[in-house]
């Protein structure tokens, strides 16, 4: 076994091309627990904790592009909270302290577990993923890249770089539930994204489903009941309804976590929630 | 930089320590107390739950069992051992024993360790900031009330020595 830090992603990125079979390692929150018991022995580690490139976080006016290295608490305050405020509130709820200060982006994109928090976000603000090999780089959709529970499109030789998202003008919120307050993965979750310029909605729900899912025809029905472009009360009756068709578009199961019946409950309550909550800004 | 054989080095509270015929999978936390000699750390749920493993890495708070210690060769560690002085505890860890925050004791090192992180980010937290700071700390005796107020004397003490 042998293991590499690389100190720049030129270096990461030349250890994966030489040995594509060599595990990467971020903050080691999901594949340390793996380790320990010994659900997996690695052979070959390339650990991406000293590759500052995978902690960049570059904003341009329009989009904002976030390293797949950056540790959650990076996210719950300051410029990231303030320009996509569910990915702050998110990344708050991950975990414990401890947590956050390691896990990251690109481990979440890499697990890619339904639970991840990151990637209902991720996936309402139709994120890309920048992935980057030693010969080529592409930028896959977050629909397309996560393809089924626990796999994602990363080829063998790729690294991911960063997410980049649109900075959306209107009120976006992120909201789970989970048996205590901390230290819990998510038994439902739910990402509401409200684009005033283009007067949409996005939905998108985590936990209840092999892969985070776009809730796509709530979302248009719902823009033909409210004018998005403008902040409209939302009222009661509407949320509910709303909460119901997103509900309707939920594919929970039953599971050591919860039920398939009480997901389909949490994620109508939490989007009709979050939408009232948009609508009160 | 790589490790490829069973010899790498890691510098914990200041010193510097050559860690030998180790598989180097293995975690921080078994590093620290089966090849170091530093059991301050404990080691409970091996899984990132309890926060008894807790130890400062870079100067941020971990969990040193999910530390791969092998990709740590160049961090500065600091462990619960290194806090107490020649000249006695440090204020937090005597709020815990004035205060009565310890019982069985198992998950009292990475509480101080935690807490003496949160003091020297935040020297005045608010009640809900200790509670967030610790809440990746789980302790099965003590119902947390009277580690709250040991943090709670840590920080007054703290606050007059400073004036
Ligand atoms: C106690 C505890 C609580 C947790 N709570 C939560 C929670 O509330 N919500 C939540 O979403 N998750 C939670 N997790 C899971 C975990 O913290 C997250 O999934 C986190 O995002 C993983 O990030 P990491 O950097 O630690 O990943 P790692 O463990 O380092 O890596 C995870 C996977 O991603 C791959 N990978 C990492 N970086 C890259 C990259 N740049 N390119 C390609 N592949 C990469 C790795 O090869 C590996 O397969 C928890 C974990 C623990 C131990
Ligand atoms: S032993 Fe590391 S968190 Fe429990
Ligand atoms: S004192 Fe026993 S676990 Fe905290």
């Amino acid at each position: 076994m042998s293991v590499v830090v690389p100190r720049t992603l030129t270096d990461a990125l030349s250890a994966m091309a030489a040995n594509p079979s060599a595990l990467l390692l971020q903050g080691g929150t999901d594949l340390m627990v793996e380790i320990n018991f010994n659900h997996r022995k690695p052979v070959d580690v390339i650990a991406l904790r000293r590759v500052a490139e995978l902690r960049a976080v570059k904003i341009d006016g329009k989009t904002i592009s976030i390293g797949a290295g950056l540790p959650y608490q990076e996210m719950e305050t300051g410029q990231i909270a303030q320009l996509v405020p569910a990915l702050g509130q998110a990344a708050r709820t991950v975990g414990s302290p401890q947590i956050r200060a390691a896990g990251s982006l690109g481990g979440n994109l890499g697990t890619c577990s339904p639970a991840g928090d990151g990637l209902p976000v991720l996936s309402a603000l139709d994120a890309m993923i920048n992935l980057r090999s030693a010969s080529a780089s592409r930028a896959v959709s977050i629909h397309e890249f996560m393809v089924g529970v626990k796999r994602n499109a990363k080829m063998p030789d790729e690294i991911i770089v960063s997410a980049t998202m649109p900075i959306v003008r209107g009120w976006q919120g992120y909201a789970k539930v989970g048996v205590r307050n901390a230290m819990v993965i998510s038994v439902a979750s739910c990402c509401l994204v409200v684009d005033r310029a283009a007067g949409t909605v996005a939905v998108a729900l985590g936990a209840v489903g092999p892969t985070v899912i776009r809730c796509r025809q709530a979302e248009q029905w719902l823009a033909t009941k409210v004018d998005l472009k403008q902040t409209a009360t939302i009222d009661a009756k509407l949320a509910a309804e709303f909460g119901q068709r997103v509900a309707t578009e939920a594919r929970p199961i039953d599971d050591h976590r919860s039920t398939a019946d009480y997901r389909r409950h949490a994620v109508a309550k939490l989007s009709g929630r979050l939408l009232q909550r948009s609508g009160a800004q | 930089m790589s490790v490829g054989n069973e010899i790498y080095s890691l510098t914990v509270n200041g010193e510097h320590h050559q860690v030998k015929d180790a598989w180097i999978g293995e975690s921080l936390l078994y590093v620290l107390r089966e090849r170091l000699g530093l059991p301050g750390a404990k080691g409970a749920c091996e899984q990132g739950e309890c926060g008894s493993c807790t130890v400062i890495i870079d100067g941020e708070a971990v969990c040193s069992c999910l530390v791969m210690a092998a990709t740590a060769i160049d961090s500065e560690i600091t462990t619960v051992e290194s806090l107490a002085k020649k000249n006695g505890l440090t204020e937090v860890q005597d709020a815990f024993i004035t205060e009565g925050g310890v019982q069985c004791g198992f998950c009292t090192p990475g509480l101080v360790v935690a807490i003496e992180h949160l003091l020297n980010k935040n020297p005045d937290p608010s009640e809900l900031e200790i509670k967030e700071a610790i809440s990746g700390n789980i302790c099965r005796c003590t119902g947390y009330g009277r580690i709250f107020e040991a943090v709670t004397t840590a920080v007054a003490t703290r606050k007059a020595a400073r004036n």
